[in-house]
């Protein structure tokens, strides 16, 4: 859960430039109008890495939204028993591999025989919009609290400084174990999976603003001392004009970028915390559930543990590669 | 103490709590069936002893991943425990030692004979034996055994152990344990006396046929008074058995040695053959089960079963199964249906569950036949006098869920399409999580909507345990577990069904069954010193509760176990449901 951003996004390296009219400076004048975003663009393209990540990352979303379908065509019910594919001694599937067979084409779950094809793909549900919902409140809050704590300075600055260093250091696994235990099952008005996404997807959430709020804050404290800042204060400009109409435009590459590597870490909390049992609550399936479940079983049945465990590693190495693409193409010193 | 109870599965120490009393001297002549030859053989230690002898010497190496809660025999409350204390505490009456059901029986063992009963059942009184001595050479005196129950009293002082005592001895004095006792030599329990060193005399209020085996708990051992520390007694108790603790390092290790004021022939109970026990605490099972295989741990004296990676590997290799055991642990895993939540007062809402629900699935869902245990048929576990686990009155060992019944259930209850309900489930047990989530799904398949409700599984007392909670929150089914503290019909049932033992918090009348037939059945069983007619009793309890639908057995609870090849007279006791800890030596002398 506190495991920081992978990708270093300091203010000396990818410190953006004003507009695009920096770049057709010192580029060449036969690309003069190209913008930033075209820029980028061009050079995501050329970045096989990345564009192999991008796919996977969509291929996932697909496969979480298709999922009553696929279960339906190549599963079972997601919640269905199938105890006849049960060993009844070691309650381990009968069949090798973990049971894979054709009417289960990723094998069954130990001990209950439910199919693990459909789990993974209810699962890829929670675990995708846990990860990006929370990564969104982080980011809303976020650049929030750094536009305005940069922006503002003084006493605002030091205050939300002074929350975001208590959060980063607060114990957030802890608070989240204590806190999800004690919360009521149902939660305006939703129930059962859904409360509980919700209130991971605010707890991740909560906990991640202040690693892209201090980004942002820094990147607003060198920002607002470039002329084009001075200009429009001179024009007449207000604070909201500047905050969001100067500021925000050139801060998007970097916010951009930090959402897309904070993504794989909440993966990994939400999983992290499916393990030790908070996450979503049984019988919905979780990858990180699945993991813990598999722990007592992979002697016995190491596919259980091999499939959810593949699972997370590919969706978090995806989001992952895709995001360090995006910031080296975003990052207007890089060639 | 109930609650004790429940708080002792919730720790994770799923072992039926028995009397511990050793009563043993008969053994040798009881296991003539053992004596063919005494190889060992799957399960052959539940009926037989393994590996008879007499050879003394060598140390004992016992292994547990799980410390005591206290070496105190007043508080502590886990099974194991209890087992232990047989190695280092008497009592005026203890189990016999021998396998299968003449397990438990009680002998006297520091009573010189049977208690003498007066006619109207309500005085018992005990004569001791001459020549028992506690480790420093002091005699053991009626005083001592006195002292010892009044601890119980102290629950402020040494809490954690069964208070059946109190229930049964205070008798409106309210006795506030003996560090409070304004008696100059802290005797000052009215209902106990000791009339002379070697005689003591319990007075009861009413009839208590079960006080025997009350006697039998470690908590109504001997405690010499000058040396009770209190809280810190459990660290070195004084010693009445063959064995004494020379050290213990809570969380590390235990170490007994001989008493050297033991005599032997004082004691029919116990065999005393290993020169020094080992004991070495963990927090790696895995680790402890690759010893076991390994022959580096003799036994995990929490008897709770291997994990599943050695229960695999025991399985499999019939070289190691030859050594191992699965014998029912005493516990009934369940689910209780509450009468006070709508639609479930009505019986056939209830019946409808039990019909619906999956036996085998349930089993699966606990381990399987072999580590989970057998399909629960009724409510009275197989080591209790009366049981008969071929009574199956919702025809539940065919192992198929019956949907056409349940529907047909459904209808009577006025519910054709079904109901919504609410399982609540311990957050901290995964064998039950998982037959809630098979309980869930067999339940949808007859139209009832089930949602699973976890909760901290440490909270049990206050969340199903306060019965306003549970009506408040509407959880219909409660899954659960209960072992006897003592193995009579009473011991097991009465915490269970009995209207008057529903209580505000630490309730285990989950259903909250109030039916004064049931009440009446105990009340007649508590006169009833026949243990054989006692059990014709609490068949017929056992009848009305299953009539009722009040509660769905899942299984009759084992544990896989494996012992060491090298131990001797090996045999699970039925009191406890784990291997008889005193009785075991070693074959090699090391």
């Amino acid at each position: 859960m506190s495991i920081g951003p992978e990708a270093s996004i300091t203010d000396e390296r990818s410190a953006p430039t004003d507009d695009a009219a920096a770049v057709r400076g010192t580029g060449d004048t036969a690309i003069a109008g190209r913008s930033l975003k075209q820029i980028a663009w061009r050079r995501l393209k050329r970045d096989k890495v990345a564009m192999g990540g991008a796919f996977v990352v969509m291929f996932l979303v697909l496969l979480a939204i298709l999922a009553p379908v696929l279960a339906r065509i190549w599963g079972h019910p997601v919640n269905e028993f199938h105890g006849d594919q049960i060993d009844p001694t070691f309650s381990t599937p009968i069949g090798s591999f973990g049971g894979i067979s054709k009417d289960f084409i990723l094998g069954v779950e130990p001990s209950s025989g439910r199919d693990i094809f459909s789990r993974i793909l209810y699962g890829a549900q929670t675990t995708l919009i846990v990860a990006v919902l929370s990564a969104l409140v982080s980011t809303v809050l976020g650049t929030l609290f750094g536009l305005a704590a940069g922006y503002l300075g003084g006493w605002v600055d030091s205050i939300i400084s002074r929350v975001m260093d208590f959060l980063l250091a607060f114990p957030q696994l802890l608070f989240a174990i204590a806190l999800v235990s004690v919360l009521p099952q149902s939660i305006f008005g939703v129930s059962g999976r859904w409360s509980r996404v919700l209130v991971l997807i605010g707890v991740i959430g909560f906990f991640g603003w202040p690693y892209i709020g201090r980004i942002v804050r820094g990147q607003t404290l060198s920002l607002r001392e470039r002329e084009f800042i001075e200009a429009s204060k001179s024009l007449g400009a207000g604070s909201r004009r500047i905050l969001f109409r100067e500021l925000l435009p050139n801060l998007a590459a970097p916010i951009l970028v930090y959402t897309t590597l904070i993504i794989p870490t909440n993966i990994l909390t939400d999983a992290a915390l499916s393990f030790l049992g908070v996450g979503i609550p049984p019988p919905n399936p979780s990858w990180g559930g699945m993991l813990s479940d598999a722990l007592s079983y992979y002697t016995d049945d190491p596919m259980y543990m091999i499939i959810p465990g593949v699972m997370i590693f590919v969706t978090v190495l995806a989001f992952n590669l895709f995001g360090d693409g995006l910031r080296d193409a975003l990052d207007p010193k890089a060639r | 103490m109930v609650s004790k109870t429940k708080a002792v599965a919730a720790a994770g120490v799923a072992v039926a709590l028995g009397l511990t009393a050793a009563c043993g001297g008969k053994s040798d002549s009881s296991d003539s069936k053992s004596n063919s030859g005494g190889k060992s053989a799957y399960n052959a230690a539940i009926t037989s002893v393994v590996n008879a002898s007499d050879k003394k010497g060598g140390t004992l190496n016992l292994w547990t991943a799980q410390d005591a809660d206290s070496w105190d025999p007043v508080r502590g409350y886990y099974a194991f425990v209890w087992n232990m204390n047989r190695l280092y505490t008497r009592k005026l009456m203890d189990y016999a030692s021998a396998p299968g059901k003449d397990g438990l029986k009680l002998q006297p063992d520091l009573a010189a004979s049977e208690p003498e009963i007066s006619a109207d059942k309500k005085t018992y009184t005990f004569k001791l034996k001459a020549g028992v001595k506690f480790d420093d050479g002091t005699p053991i005196t009626s005083k001592d055994i006195k002292y010892g129950i009044e601890r119980v009293f102290a629950q402020d002082v040494v809490p954690g152990g069964p208070t059946y005592l109190i229930n049964q001895l205070d008798q409106g004095q309210k006795y506030p344990g003996p560090y409070k006792d304004s008696d100059p030599n802290k005797l000052g329990l009215k209902s106990v006396e000791t009339p002379d060193d070697t005689t003591i005399v319990f007075k009861l209020k009413d009839p208590y046929a079960d006080l025997p085996y009350l006697l039998a708990m470690p908590g109504a051992g001997p405690v010499p008074q000058k040396r009770d520390t209190g809280k810190q007694y459990g660290s070195k108790p004084a010693a009445s058995g063959p064995y004494m603790i020379s050290e213990y390092q809570p969380g590390k290790s235990l170490k007994l040695v001989r008493n050297p004021n033991w005599d032997s022939s004082t004691d029919t109970i116990r065999k005393a053959l290993p020169d020094a026990i080992n004991l070495t605490i963990t927090t790696n099972a895995e680790d402890l089960d690759s010893r076991l295989e390994q022959g580096t741990a003799d036994i995990d004296i929490s008897q709770t079963g291997v994990q599943t990676k050695a229960r695999g590997d025991i399985l499999r290799d019939p070289k190691l199964k030859a050594y191992a055991d699965a014998p029912a642990t005493g516990f009934i895993r369940y689910a209780a249906i509450s009468t006070k939540v709508a639609p479930f007062d009505n019986v056939d809402c209830r019946k409808a569950v039990i019909y619906a629900s999956d036996p085998t699935g349930l089993q699966t869902a606990r381990g399987g036949a072999v580590a989970g245990g057998d399909i629960g048929t009724n409510m009275l576990p197989p080591n209790i006098a009366g049981s008969d686990p071929s009574y199956d009155p919702y025809g539940r060992a065919q192992g198929k869920p019956q949907v056409d019944k349940a529907k047909q259930a459904l209808a009577a209850c006025g519910k054709p399409t079904g109901f919504n309900t609410i399982i609540a489930v311990r957050n901290n047990k995964p064998a039950e999580i998982k037959t809630a989530e098979s309980l869930q799904a067999s339940l949808a398949t007859a139209g009832i909507k089930a949602t699973i409700e976890q909760y901290d599984g440490a909270q049990i007392a206050s969340v199903v345990g306060s019965p306003d909670n549970a009506h408040k929150k509407g959880y219909g089914i409660m899954i659960a577990g209960w072992g006897a503290d003592w193995q009579t019909g009473t011991g097991y049932l009465q915490a269970l069904v009995d209207s008057r033992y529903i209580l505000k918090n630490g309730n285990f009348n989950l259903p909250e069954i109030s039916d004064p037939s049931i009440d009446g059945l105990f009340d007649q069983a508590a006169l009833e010193t026949d243990p054989a007619k006692a059990a014709d009793i609490y068949k017929q309890v056992n009848q009305k509760v299953m009539e009722g639908a009040y509660y769905l057995p899942f299984v009759f609870d084992k544990a896989l176990n494996y012992r060491n090849p090298r131990l001797t007279n090996a045999y699970v006791h039925d009191s406890f449901g784990m291997l008889d800890f005193q009785a075991l030596g070693v074959s090699d002398g090391k």
